[in-house]
């Protein structure tokens, strides 16, 4: 908070204007351009969701609701009559379920991991930490194509076990809802990994041997101790996957093919072949509703669990 | 027995648990197994990819035969060095107004803008770019880079910043202000006791910017215009055609430049220390 209080010189305030000034001054070119090309166009969006769908893509400057009472329903052709769009409910189910698949997997991929490269020497952890980070920034798209390679019908799995006569016809993993969760629990494994270890780290292991000491079972310690003190880092991981499992769309296009949508190409349907930009606005601001909600929640969650520390 | 030499902690080790190491070591093989295999099947001699046929640059070579891939590649590169550039100055100077500084208002609100892009599911940003971009395109008749310029500066800026704010703010002020007492003039003082301080922070930025720009593909894939196919949408574009061993050849070339980076960011942020 800038205190003003009378105590200081005019001098003194007058410098501190003048700092602020300069702050905002240093920050404008960055906010400007993330208004043009971030921020802005997000209102724009909000706008154009309530206007009439044109013909041939793009928009009719009237204002409608159609855009956002189709998200969740449908008129008929024929008779006009409002039905429940059973294909959107289903393309929702199919992104909570498969990110919440997603998501859990990862955790329990994902837990042992940070939980051994924390427990490595201090030295050594560097170097496993950075094991995971290079797949972290490494290509979304590449990784994803990995997967492709190694599920699709003659590829790498399907191949070998053919070759081993463990199986005579391949086995269509492709374009399944078990593809996309593969791919996706591989693209965003690390998102899970790098918050449980910063948790990780800063556990007492003390805590852990006096349990040891008063009998505990490993998994009585693992129940009652490890998991209540990492919980913070469980939470944030899990939030970490969920979130950008939920907007998803190059894993579930590429591994998914044109049957399984998840939102993300339901929204991009709206401006290709479908044209509804309307539609496609109200669907895109419902998923960054969905996903500001749910940080919403984290934030509120960890400040709670903040005071709870300090006490 | 007399032989209890045996330390208690081989006994029993509080960190053990059961499994774990088990699945930790596997979780590392899945992680590093699909990249490498796709790797290495880019050095494949033969045209499948269940044969080994030995080891070649073919694919290499006919992907830089293929002029839609050079094409791309150039784009890719002139686009993330635009962006990376743009980024970098515009993170540096909102860094150097945001650190090291009291409290004012609307600090908060900065922080939550320059962050957005990370917040903001990446469909929804493409989305919203397209229908402001399509719109001004059709009003205009202009169609050229800039928009895929201006997009992926916007998204490469918090990237960019995180990196250079966590330098700066490591650094204190003694220097500075040393140099301000010897008669330096804000300026000379920025030029040379700041910036050199602060360009590790922003050789970092701007190579993870350059990283995100190049490695980018939904929100390209909504703003590009026909005919500005940059390497990642290009793969995109195929793997929905026909994938051809030279995609594992692009790939490869593209994770190498990844992974040199990250690597050359995570030395510098080791140097620090």
């Amino acid at each position: 908070m800038p205190d003003d209080s009378p105590s200081l010189s005019k001098y003194e305030l007058a410098a501190r204007k003048q700092q602020t000034r300069r702050n905002l001054l240093l920050c404008s070119p960055a906010l400007i351009v993330l208004l043009l090309a971030a921020s802005g166009p997000l209102l724009v969006m909000l706008f154009y969701s309530f206007l009439k769908s044109g013909n041939y893509g793009g928009v009719i400057y009237e204002f409608s609701l159609d855009g956002w009472l189709n998200v969740f329903l449908v008129r008929d052709i024929f008779d006009d009559v409002l039905k429940v769009a059973d294909a959107h409910l289903s393309v929702f189910w199919r992104s909570i379920k498969l990110s919440a698949m997603t998501t859990f997997t990862c955790l329990v991929i994902g837990f042992p991991t940070a939980y051994f490269i924390a427990t490595r020497p201090r030295e050594s952890r560097n170097f496993w930490l950075f094991l995971i980070t290079i797949p972290f920034w490494t290509n979304l798209l590449i990784r994803t194509f990995a997967i492709l390679e190694l599920i699709r019908n003659n590829g790498i799995v399907n191949n070998l076990l053919t070759d081993l006569h463990i199986i005579e016809q391949p086995i269509q993993m492709m374009y399944t809802d078990f593809a996309i969760m593969i791919g996706m629990t591989y693209v965003y494994l690390p998102l899970m990994i790098l918050p449980l270890y910063a948790s990780m780290e800063k556990l007492d292991f003390r805590l852990v041997e006096a349990a040891y000491d008063l009998y505990a079972t490993r998994i009585r310690v693992l129940r009652k101790v490890i998991i209540p003190l990492i919980k913070p880092g469980i939470v944030a991981g899990s939030i970490l996957v969920f979130i950008p499992s939920l907007g998803a769309f190059v894993t579930p296009r590429v591994l998914g093919g044109g049957k399984n949508l998840m939102l993300g190409n339901l929204i991009e349907l709206q401006f290709g072949q479908g044209r509804n930009w309307p539609l496609g606005a109200a669907l895109s601001i419902t998923l960054l509703f969905i996903v500001m909600a749910t940080l919403l929640l984290y934030v509120r969650y960890s400040q709670k669990g903040g005071v709870q520390h300090e006490q | 027995m007399s032989s209890s030499i045996v330390s208690p902690k081989k006994l029993f080790s509080i960190y053990k648990l059961p499994g774990f190491t088990f699945i930790a070591i596997t979780c590392f093989v899945m992680l590093y197994a699909p990249i490498m295999i796709l790797v290495g099947y880019s050095f494949n001699e033969g045209s499948s990819l269940a044969l080994w046929e030995g080891l070649s640059l073919r694919w290499y070579y006919s992907a830089w035969q293929n002029e839609a891939v050079k094409d791309a590649t150039l784009l890719s590169l002139i686009i993330a060095l635009q962006a990376s550039l743009y980024s970098t100055v515009l993170a540096t100077m909102a860094a150097l107004g945001t650190t090291r500084t009291r409290a004012y208002r609307g600090q908060t609100a900065i922080y939550a803008m320059i962050n957005q892009p990370l917040m903001v599911p990446e469909i929804v940003t493409a989305v919203a770019l397209l229908i402001v971009f399509a719109t001004i395109k059709q009003a205009t008749g202009y169609q050229g880079l800039s928009f895929l310029v201006i997009a992926h500066t916007a998204f490469c800026v918090p990237f960019a910043y995180l990196p250079i704010r966590a330098r700066l703010e490591d650094m204190d002020r003694s220097l500075e202000i040393a140099a301000a007492d010897l008669y330096a003039t804000p300026w000379r003082c920025f030029r040379r006791v700041t910036l050199p301080l602060l360009l590790p922070g922003i050789l970092a930025g701007a190579m993870l910017a350059f990283v995100i720009s190049l490695d980018d593909v939904v929100i390209t894939e909504f703003v590009k215009s026909a005919g500005q196919d940059t390497l990642p949408t290009f793969m995109l574009g195929q793997i929905r055609r026909v994938i051809t061993p030279e995609m594992n050849a692009i790939a490869s070339a593209l994770l190498a430049v990844s992974v040199l980076m990250v690597s050359l960011i995570f030395l510098i942020n080791r140097k620090k220390t």
